[in-house]
């Protein structure tokens, strides 16, 4: 059974049985909120919106990896691919209820893409008509965030970012993942 | 109710969390918690490091029956052995084995089961008590204190990781590595183990 069938059943599990549910539009309610008045508080400054994004996912990673750990029950992964499978078909599933795909691997394994097919933060949802937004806006960078965080405290340093955006008149929504470390040692260096 | 106390370690060896749950255990002062903990953390990772690799044949399937015989890590004399592989040599002493086993055939040295990494000390007993280890992959250690004849303790132990990931984690209020001082979760820990006794 290839890891990333086992991923999906695994998320298809957890899903079903221990997940809480929440009614979706309250959730895009809530984030699309947060995004709009970020964009009032930094007066369109669209570059700022998408770096505050990423830092509230990237502590919103940082707890939510215990979170997934402790329901999902599963061991460390053996390989970046097992990881990218991992994230797609478990992680977005309990948390999302989406399973993005993974494709677009540079050879050396360091380097996938997430192409999400539907994207509950962003329905209903119209960039402001400003000429920028469209341009410079990513939408949803809160889940770059989220994944450089969590896997942060598992001993990955990845660097991630949008590269397309339906919102953006673009044809799919996708993400660009990439490994930059394995953080060897967990002991601070400036221990004694 | 067996389960007598529980302490939590952060990933750095700090102690972020002691309770007991059984009245008329003796009480260590805060400082002895924290050497406690921070003493744990250093065996703990003493126990990760000396976990014994097996030599491996490259060519052969993992199960080969020389996983029975015990790793020539005797002799620690640094050699200056020119070695071809640089793979196992990380450290003299597997950089020993490897050279005496070269002459062979290409071994390499490698934990029993290699998808698994060695864990460290995971329990710990006395006539009295049994201490049981928890850590997640994030680094973060529990341990509980039991008594010895107790089962099922990865049950409550998993339990309880969810009751920390809820309580703990998810209060935007908790700072990360920082004392959990977080009243729910005393609540939901005691009500829950209370409730199973």
């Amino acid at each position: 059974m290839s890891s990333a069938t086992k991923a999906s059943r695994i998320g298809e599990e957890l899903w079903k049985t221990r997940v809480d549910k929440v009614n979706a539009e309250l959730v895009t309610l809530t984030y699309g909120t947060i995004v709009a008045q970020l964009c009032q508080d930094y007066d369109g400054n669209y570059q700022e919106v998408n770096k505050q994004l990423e830092k509230m996912g990237y502590n919103i990673g940082m707890r939510l990896i215990e979170d997934f750990l402790a329901k999902s029950n599963v061991g460390r992964c053996a390989n970046f691919r097992e990881t990218a499978d991992m994230i797609a078909k478990v992680g977005f599933r309990i948390f999302l209820n989406i399973a993005p795909t993974v494709t677009n691997w540079t050879s050396d394994n360091n380097q996938f893409s997430l192409v999400f097919d539907e994207n509950p933060l962003a329905d209903f949802v119209e960039l402001p008509d400003d000429g920028r937004a469209q341009d410079e806006l990513w939408f949803s960078n809160i889940l770059c965030g989220v994944l450089r965080g969590a896997l942060e405290m598992v001993q990955m340093q990845i660097e991630a970012h949008f590269v397309s955006d339906v919102l953006r008149g673009d044809d799919t929504t996708e993400m660009r993942v990439s490994l930059v470390r394995y953080i060897e040692d967990e002991m601070p260096p400036d221990e004694e | 109710m067996s389960v007598f106390s529980l302490i939590i370690i952060n990933k750095a060896g700090g102690l972020v969390y002691q309770r007991e749950f059984q009245p008329g255990l003796r009480k260590l002062s805060t400082n002895d918690y924290l050497v406690l903990a921070g003493t744990f953390h250093g065996v703990h990772a003493i126990t990760r490091t000396i976990t014994p690799k097996l030599p491996l044949t490259v060519t052969a399937p993992a199960t080969t029956p020389t996983t029975a015989s015990t790793p020539n890590v005797t002799s620690p004399s640094a050699t200056s052995t020119p070695m071809p592989s640089s793979a196992a040599a990380t450290s003299s002493a597997t950089a020993a084995a490897a050279a005496a086993a070269a002459a062979a055939a290409t071994t390499t040295h490698s934990f029993p089961n290699p998808g698994v990494p060695a864990t460290g000390l995971e329990t710990m007993e006395t006539d009295k008590f049994r201490l049981t280890c928890f850590q997640t992959l994030t680094g973060t250690k529990f341990l509980l204190f039991t008594d010895p004849l107790m089962t099922n303790i990865d049950v409550i132990m998993k339990k309880i990781y969810e009751l920390y990931a809820d309580f703990v984690m998810k209060n935007p209020f908790y700072q990360l590595e920082m004392p959990v001082r977080c009243e729910s979760f005393d609540r939901n820990l005691t009500g829950w183990l209370r409730g199973r006794a």
